[in-house]
């Protein structure tokens, strides 16, 4: 433990331009990596950790600057190296992989000819040496196939074979440093175990130092040896995982690991005898495209769907990516029209209503998105927002907003701030004002899609407990859509998982997760990152 | 793609069939007559009858038109009432001139505007991309014939350098055909370079803020590089598809700059076939138009094949 660290930062700063939320992005930071090391940068959306990974790569944007502090790379301080130096340390002696594998691959080059332009521009290597390390690079990030590969375009294949692209790039020069920048957010649950199981091994074998930033804790519990905690752009802890995660020094570091969601599902007292709400008979929809003159492609988003929701209930949809989860959930909400199957809301059936018929029974469903940025229109107030539907159908504007302060009120924000913009709060808050603005048309069902996926740890715990308390205030049915097993454990009573359109199992959620019936399921389970560990139950405190 | 091409093919066919009707019914409904014309200011109203008879005028509108359209899928487009030449032999003559114009306007203004566009990205908010955003405002606001007359004045005039205006086939040499194409090029490329360089600036700065852009910076690229190998082609589609259009466009500013540089185009041939109410002459040119527009923009849809690896028919 005592070999010479391959990044030794120490009291960096880095400068916000003036007119940011404050003025230094990072202050006074310093940790170091050593060689065979994988360091783990936590921290919340705005801590400062990306700017870390980007001030090594000396890739900031322009607005940002260091001002104080060193960052040595191998013993070279990369903060004073000039921009054609800096070039030549990229991809030798540090590369980085990013969170997006999809946006990360220029899409119009095929994965060959964006791993040999690293070759081309760092070695001297002819073509066939060149295409030799290709594929023995390929072979090492474990992709089958390397001429297919090779030829590919990022589009054609996989998020997890993207990844592994990314990776092999990231590395086919060996070098000292690896930076990963939340390489695994974006990709689904089991490719996620694959990816950081990969990370693991390749970095055991060639000495590596990774510096892995993320923001979730079952992560750190996977792969970390030591972790580095950030609030606010300064550094609140740093020590081995072990320590830190049972014994947290500060308060925040406490507070995140606190708010990580227990894998255990949490019992709920309710009623057998509840109404019904919801109830799909097999649903299904089937996507047809081409046809005329060519060959029509289709596509089976959902089958045989059959689930119920009883009031006061909330029913989780659990799935990766292309599941059919959303499909679902969209039928549901007839946003689309399902192809065969019904949908019985309170008795009356939607499946298939026409646009004019449906109207009076959309106000029964409500849809809480995924991303609160996205979904409120930047251009009007939230007080407008929230008012609209309610006004839609037929209240008068005194009493809808009256309403919106109510709603304000149970979602926990400030009632006066109703004539404010949505770029006026922060992610968390704008999850809230989606909530009134969906609670505002007292719907009996309440789709909720992914809707705390966008949200930090410790805010995501304040959503779920607000839908938490919600649901029992108002004795809503509630849909939880999601791909978090750790989510879906908090908030759910039965859950239905859906694997390539169909539910495969769907129970009990205490059941299911004690218990996993199918074998997808258990390899969902299994591939849940920092499962064996209890995130919460601190030691000597 | 094969299938693709011929479903387009095939939807040209009804598009191709409604300008014709288009085109026939506007001109025959709109005031002027094609005899009156040829039969000159001193002709009594007998005379002109006899040449409506004999140009085929006096028959119902519903014959005229299934006589036309029956010549026009044999291939012929009949026979000009002005210039006493068939038609197909007048667009031959014509032809020529359009071509290498709107041809040499086009590389001209590619390439021009895409070097300034990508200089304007990358240097964005410089005095550089301030200069390319102002002259591109500057090339849209003034007329084609005052940017010709005053590049005549200048190149022509005052230094004597280039031909004041004319044409010369390909045939009768090739310095003489160039020279007297470059002034009439560069003042109908002033729009088409404004124009293209914006969206080329637009579309690469877009393109400069993607994650790929930075991951190729993470590759230790040298910004040359990333520009031109990265960011250009992914900025591509935008561009070739306000080219396209570009090329359309052209079609209407031909006519103006063959006026002022006294091309016999095909420009030049549509403004007297319009004033001598010459129907055929008419008709056959804006059908030609049609077919060009069609074809350019099914040229464009199966570039972006090429373009983007994600587009595929």
């Amino acid at each position: 433990m005592t070999e010479t660290p391959v990044l030794d930062i120490s009291n960096l700063t880095v400068d916000l331009p003036p007119g940011a939320d404050r003025p230094k992005a990072v202050e006074g930071v310093g940790f170091d990596v050593r060689p065979h090391e994988i360091v783990c940068l936590v921290g919340e959306s705005g801590s400062g950790k990306s700017v870390i990974a980007q001030t090594v790569m000396g890739l900031l944007p322009k607005t940002l600057k260091p001002s104080a502090g060193k960052v040595m790379l191998q013993g070279e301080d990369v903060l004073t190296a000039g921009a054609a130096r800096l070039r030549e340390l990229r991809c030798t002696r540090m590369s980085m992989i990013f969170q997006e594998p999809m946006t990360a691959l220029n899409p119009v080059m095929t994965c060959g000819d964006q791993i040999d332009e690293v070759l081309r521009t760092h070695t001297q290597h002819d073509e066939a040496e060149r295409r030799r390390r290709i594929r023995a690079i390929l072979a090492q990030v474990r992709l089958p196939e390397p001429d297919r590969m090779i030829a590919a375009y990022p589009h054609q294949l996989s998020g997890g074979q993207r990844q592994r692209i990314m990776i092999a790039m990231a590395l086919v020069l060996e070098p000292a440093l690896l930076i990963a920048d939340e390489p695994t957010t974006a990709l689904d649950v089991t490719t996620q175990a694959q990816i950081l199981e990969l990370i693991k091994e390749i970095q055991r074998s060639h000495a590596t130092g990774v510096l892995f930033i993320t923001h979730d804790f079952g992560v750190v519990a996977e792969i970390s040896h030591r972790v580095a905690v950030m609030q606010w752009g300064r550094l609140v802890e740093f020590g081995p995982t072990r320590e830190v995660l049972s014994r947290p020094q500060h308060a925040y570091t406490r507070m995140l690991i606190s708010s990580v969601p227990s894998m255990t599902p949490r019992v709920r007292s309710r009623r057998a005898d509840a109404a019904l709400v919801l109830e799909t008979k097999t649903l299904g929809k089937t996507y047809i495209s081409g046809g005329w003159l060519g060959r029509p492609t289709t596509v089976r988003a959902a089958e045989q769907v059959s689930v119920e929701v009883r009031r006061g209930e909330t029913l989780g949809i659990v799935g990766e990516s292309g599941s059919g989860k959303s499909t679902v959930a969209r039928c549901i909400a007839r946003l689309i029209e399902p192809s065969d199957g019904a949908i019985l809301l309170g008795g009356s059936e939607i499946a298939h209503m026409g646009t004019g018929a449906l109207r009076p029974h959309r106000r029964r469903i409500q849809i809480v998105f995924q991303d609160p940025y996205r979904s409120l229109n930047p251009r009007r107030t939230v007080g407008e927002s929230i008012i609209e539907g309610p006004t839609n159908y037929g209240m008068a504007r005194a009493a809808a907003f009256a309403r919106a302060r109510e709603l304000m009120q149970l979602v926990k924000l400030d009632p006066l701030s109703l004539d404010r913009y949505p770029h006026q709060f922060s992610g968390g808050q704008r999850q809230r004002i989606c909530i009134a603005r969906a609670l505002a048309m007292e719907p009996e069902l309440l789709i909720a899609d992914e809707a705390v996926s966008a949200l930090d740890v410790s805010v995501q715990a304040q959503v779920l407990a607000l839908l938490d308390e919600i649901r029992r205030k108002l004795e809503l049915a509630m849909l939880f859509i999601t791909h978090d097993l750790r989510v879906a454990a908090q908030v759910c009573d039965r859950v239905a998982v859906m694997h390539q359109g169909r539910v495969v199992e769907y129970g009990e959620a205490a059941e299911i997760f004690t218990r996993p019936g199918h074998d997808y399921t258990k390899a969902l389970l299994a591939a849940a990152p920092g499962r064996s560990w209890e995130f919460g139950a601190f030691q000597g405190a | 793609m094969l299938a693709f091409i011929a479903r387009r093919l095939l939807a040209t066919i009804p598009v191709l069939g409604m300008v014709a009707v288009f085109v026939f019914l506007l001109l025959r409904l709109t005031p002027g007559d094609p005899a009156a014309v040829i039969a000159g200011d001193n002709a009594n109203s007998q005379q002109v009858e006899e040449i409506r008879e004999k140009l085929g005028l006096a028959q119902p509108l519903l014959t005229q038109f299934v006589i036309w359209a029956g010549k026009l899928l044999q291939g012929d487009f009949g026979e000009s009432f002005f210039f006493k030449k068939t038609v197909a032999e007048l667009i031959t003559q014509r032809i020529e001139p359009t071509l290498a114009l709107s041809f040499f306007t086009i590389v001209l203004a590619v390439l021009i505007a895409v070097p300034l566009g990508v200089i304007a990205a990358y240097k964005h908010d410089s005095w550089i991309d301030r200069g390319v955003m102002g002259f591109s405002v500057l090339g849209f606001s003034v007329p084609v014939f005052v940017i010709g007359y005053l590049l005549i004045y200048v190149f022509a005039i005052e230094w004597g350098v280039l031909p004041v205006q004319g044409y010369r086939r390909i045939a009768e040499g090739f310095w003489p055909f160039i020279e007297r194409l470059i002034l009439p090029s560069a003042t109908l490329a002033v729009i088409y370079i404004a124009l293209i360089a914006r969206i080329t600036r637009a579309s690469v700065l877009e393109v400069l803020g993607e994650d790929y852009i930075r991951t190729a910076h993470a590759k230790g690229l040298t910004d040359r590089v990333v520009l031109m190998r990265h960011a250009l082609r992914n900025a591509a589609v935008p561009i070739v598809t306000v080219i396209g259009i570009g090329i359309a466009l052209l079609i209407g500013g031909v006519v103006v700059t063959e006026s002022v540089y006294n091309i016999p185009g095909l420009g030049r041939l549509t403004v007297d076939a319009v004033l001598a109410r010459d129907f055929p002459t008419i008709q056959a040119v804006i059908l030609l138009f049609s077919v060009a527009y069609v074809l350019v923009n099914l040229l464009i849809d199966l570039s972006y094949t090429l373009l983007d690896p994600r587009i595929r028919y």
